[in-house]
């Protein structure tokens, strides 16, 4: 697998996406930093990775959305590459319209930073096939702005298409139906606040997340 | 010339900052506030010529997310 992980200004889980996408897969990622207008050729895998970019100003995300780097990867995601946003990557596709809806400033206020209990919504999914539906996990959070809202008419279609991928089981920061993690109509790409990255070897304290990447790697094909 | 757009969440969208901003007020003891929105302004100085369509796409691509807000655009011919 080939894969790509974008880098923008302020970026700061960039280096242990491309650890865990590295262990699993065996291949070093492209980094590709956000004034790039293509990607490297044969990627089959990009990921859009947590931080605070552009220091957040405007809204979380709103800035890198509009980088040049983000056209190819609106490229990529219509020809139908896996393309993964955690945490302000989340917020990037929000932003760049990749996905649905908008992260607003958690209900409580503050800072979220502590392991969550996750719901596994859909196991159907190229990012998911290595949960069972239903199995409930742990994966860290560390955002401000993770409250995920959207109109009524989105969440129903949402739910109703299966494109909930994650749910939170515990109050976190306010969002509707507890929404952790959504996919787009097509299923390529996967947007969640949680950091499956940051969960792949016991020395994290739990490797839950490494199924996400192992899930991705048999269906995308070495 | 110069413009103003103010930014602001659309009605129904939860504000946690007005919210505590609103509990802030009552703690100063200000009791007659019956809600706090809080949004942005951001103020453009323009090129003179710059057309309201251009501002507007300027909102529409980048300074308002109109998943959740709304904005309002305010020229400020004499500045």
């Amino acid at each position: 697998m080939n894969s790509a992980v974008i880098v923008f200004p302020g970026s700061n889980c960039d280096r242990d996406l491309a650890v865990a996408l590295e262990q699993v897969t065996g291949h070093k990622p492209a980094m590709v930093w956000h004034r790039e207008t293509e990607l490297p050729d044969g990627v089959d895998f990009i990921g859009v990775p947590g931080g605070f970019s552009y220091g957040d100003y405007l809204r979380s995300g709103a800035m890198a959305a509009r980088s040049p780097v983000m056209g190819a990867v609106k490229d990529a995601a219509s020809r139908g590459v896996p393309v993964i946003g955690i945490c302000n990557g989340f917020q990037v596709l929000t932003e760049a319209g990749l996905l649905p809806g908008a992260l607003m400033r958690n209900a409580g206020l503050s800072f979220v930073c502590r392991p969550v209990r996750l719901r596994v919504e859909n196991s159907q999914s190229l990012f998911t096939s290595g949960y069972d539906s239903g199995e409930e996990i742990v994966f860290p959070v560390a955002h401000h702005d993770g409250n995920y809202q959207a109109d009524e008419g989105t969440l129903e279609r949402l739910e109703g298409e299966g494109r909930v991928a994650f749910r939170y089981l515990e109050e976190v920061n306010g969002s509707a139906r507890s929404v952790a993690g959504i996919l787009n109509d097509a299923g390529n790409v996967l947007g969640l606040m949680p950091h499956p990255e940051r969960v792949v070897e016991t020395a994290h304290g739990g490797t839950d997340g490494r199924r996400l990447f192992e899930g991705l790697l048999e269906t995308v094909g070495a | 010339m110069k413009a103003r757009v103010f930014i602001t969440l659309k009605s129904g969208v939860l504000d946690p900052q007005g919210k505590a901003i609103h509990h802030a007020l009552e703690g100063l003891g200000f009791n007659g506030v019956n809600d706090v929105r809080a949004g942005k302004l951001i103020e453009l100085d323009l090129a003179e010529g710059t057309s309201d369509g251009d501002i507007e796409e300027m909102c529409r691509k980048l300074l308002a997310n109109t998943v959740i807000e709304n904005f309002r655009i305010e020229r400020m011919e004499n500045a």
